[in-house]
């Protein structure tokens, strides 16, 4: 008997996997200048939220609007290695205190932070990256579901916890660089990453990535916690009257929201030239959470159209129409909410595989429209 | 009563929770023998429901003693106490309907319950082998492809016993299995049900008394959270007490 759940890869995901990555590593980079690519990388980078959005809201029901503290942690360590690099006596020989990075000089420090040194490893740097953000994931995680917290309570105390974050970025100015951010970074061991060649090999790096957390999640949404996760969804106490410890589960799924949140905020930082308080707060956040929404959270692929989307037309309209593009995202959600609960990925499922499958006369699409229903 | 018997499976003894100042349960002990069916009766209200929330720890009692196999449950998280092997089957058929009947039988298999477990958990010939001896046990062989969502009430009654058969405990309690069947399925629940008790002792949640002679070995009578009557089917059913707040109506 053939039972699609529990295949690696069905027909139907080896075909959007493949389109996906002819859009990203061929269509896009050619179509575009370098600019533009840029920008393009820089939407990716916010894919890497969604694709973990999908995991925790779409298959386990844990809604975080607190996305943006990953993102950010992650963007800040890399930010801080940076800086560091930036920083050297010679560059800073203007300061009252060279060798430390101007923004700390401006606020009368004379020496730099303690845990600012470990920064100047690259090798701390990149396990920080990840490991900073799943650390925080972990500690709010076992304090939250050990509790039971969930649902609504759950995502207003991450949006709680966005807020704080900002609020203390922006009050330790010192440390941080304040409502600035830090800036004015310039190269990653030496290379230069303001050039145009380097944003382009950037953005493949970039792409790269984002695939390999791509698979992790196709990974563990076809293992048997993905089942879990949606069984979870529905019925948590069958699940932990089953034997089943609920709560190490949700965990574990928020920390690798995190993880994949932080290896973007990390390429956000390197592909965009700095990182500030404005990507981490309430705000952005609830934009994480739009972007998985439009490409519909059930669906890890729709999840990176779902960014790519909406970034692109925040970017076209605020060129043109800036005051209206709060408006138009507003309405894009409750569009998304009430009409397409599913986003993206639902209006493909539900109306173009069918017909695709009906003109290829293949068996690839039909049998597998949506397989989960929205989760209340 | 003979408290220290180590032939008893489970032993509830003083058994108290309060909500707010009422005792929904209030100060209940009975003793469980393997291989018994024991059947829970009693008005609407009566406690019955949450005595098995509170054995299978869903609801923390205020006060008294559930020992399983000498094993203090009161102290346990609830996984850990259906790894030490009591299956609860709820009121509501509980099954995840998103998912096939044979996904629902799947995650009950008892095997991959930690997270490392269940991201690495492979659907070899024993699990397959075991989900379809499962199956045919509930009726349920050729819906294994079909999603939960789409059984039929008494189908879900079936699944979910199902899930709690595939890992074999040793104690089984069943919230109401029949309410909402057929007569044709209610027959079929009985012998389902008198099979699963060969080798099990299980403890049901019932109000048709017809089903109840059925499988019953001992009757408990809840009434305002207190045993009113305790014995055989013939027993409880001639006690005047149980006739005038039960049976009467
Ligand atoms: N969590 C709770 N908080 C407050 N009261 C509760 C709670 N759970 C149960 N009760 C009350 O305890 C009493 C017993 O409820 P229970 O569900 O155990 O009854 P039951 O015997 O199963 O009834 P039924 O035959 O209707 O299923 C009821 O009065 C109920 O309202
Ligand atoms: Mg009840």
């Amino acid at each position: 008997m053939e039972r699609s759940s529990n295949r690696l890869f069905t027909t139907q995901d080896i075909l959007g996997f493949a389109v996906l990555a002819v859009i990203i590593f061929i269509v896009l980079p050619m179509a575009l200048d370098s600019f533009r690519l840029n920008l393009f990388g820089k939407y990716l980078t916010y894919a890497f939220v969604a694709v973990g959005l999908v995991l925790c809201w779409g298959a386990g029901g844990i809604l975080s609007l607190g996305q943006g503290v990953f993102f950010g942690l992650g963007g800040y360590c890399m930010a801080m290695f940076l800086k560091l690099e930036a920083s050297t006596p010679k560059n800073t020989a203007i300061q009252s205190t060279p060798g430390i990075p101007d923004f700390m000089d401006w606020n009368q420090l004379t020496a730099l932070p303690w845990w600012w040194e470990p920064f100047n490893s690259l090798f701390f740097t990149m396990i920080a990256v990840v490991a900073v953000p799943v650390v925080f994931a972990l500690i709010i995680g076992v304090a939250m579901f050990r509790r039971r917290v969930g649902g609504v309570y759950f995502a207003i105390i991450t949006q709680a916890f966005a807020a704080i974050l900002t609020i203390l970025i922006i009050g330790q100015q010192g440390f941080t660089g304040g409502v600035n951010g830090i800036t004015d970074l310039r190269t990653l061991h030496g290379w230069d990453i303001r050039t145009n060649d380097a944003k382009e090999v950037l953005y493949f790096v970039n792409a790269g990535l984002l695939f390999a957390c791509l698979l992790i999640a196709q990974f563990v949404r076809k293992s048997k916690l993905g089942r879990l996760l949606i069984a979870m969804r529905d019925q948590e106490d069958r699940v932990r009257f089953s034997g089943y410890d609920v709560a190490s589960f949700k965990i574990f799924i928020f920390c690798l929201g995190a993880a994949f949140a932080g290896i973007g905020g990390a390429m956000f930082t390197l592909q965009v030239g700095f990182m500030s308080p404005t990507l981490v707060g309430i705000v952005p956040s609830i934009e994480m959470v739009i972007f998985c929404a439009v490409g519909g959270r059930l669906s890890i692929l729709g999840a990176v159209y779902g960014a790519l989307l909406v970034n692109w037309a925040k970017t076209s309209l605020s060129e043109s129409f800036p005051e209206l593009w709060l408006l138009g995202l507003g309405g894009l959600f409750i569009a998304v909410v009430m009409v397409f609960p599913n986003g993206l990925a639902g209006v493909y499922a539900e109306h173009i595989a069918p017909r695709l499958s009906g003109l290829f006369g293949g068996k690839t699409g039909a049998a597998k429209s949506p397989k989960e229903t929205p989760a209340e | 009563m003979n408290m220290q018997n180590p032939n008893f499976l489970l032993m509830v003894e003083g058994l108290t929770v309060s909500f707010d100042g009422f005792k929904a349960v209030n100060d209940l002990s009975f003793y469980v023998e393997p291989n018994e069916c024991r059947v829970i009766i009693g008005p609407n209200g009566a406690g019955k429901t949450t005595v098995l929330d509170l054995i299978c720890g869903r609801t923390k009692a205020t006060a008294g003693s559930v020992k399983f196999k000498d094993k203090e449950l009161l102290a346990m998280r609830e996984d850990q106490i259906v790894h030490a092997g009591v299956g609860r089957k709820f009121q509501t058929p509980s099954v995840y309907e998103d998912l096939t009947v044979f996904e629902n039988l799947e995650l009950s298999y008892p095997k991959g319950h930690s997270v490392f477990g269940a991201l690495t958990f492979r659907r070899d010939a024993n699990v397959k082998a075991r989900i379809k001896e499962i199956a045919e046990t509930i009726f349920l062989e050729d819906l294994l492809d079909e999603k939960a969502a789409y059984l039929s009430h008494g189908q879900k009654q079936w699944l979910e016993i199902g899930m709690l058969l595939i890992q074999d405990p040793e104690l089984l309690m069943l919230d109401e299995p029949v309410a909402g069947m057929s007569v044709a399925e209610r027959k079929k629940t009985a012998e389902l049900l008198r099979r699963i008790v060969e080798d099990r002792s299980v403890i049901v949640i019932e109000h048709d008394m017809g089903f109840v002679a059925d499988i019953a070995t001992r009757v408990t009578v809840l009434h305002q959270g207190k045993t009113l009557s305790e014995g055989s089917m013939e027993r409880v059913q001639n006690d005047p007490k149980v006739i005038e707040v039960y049976l009467g109506h």
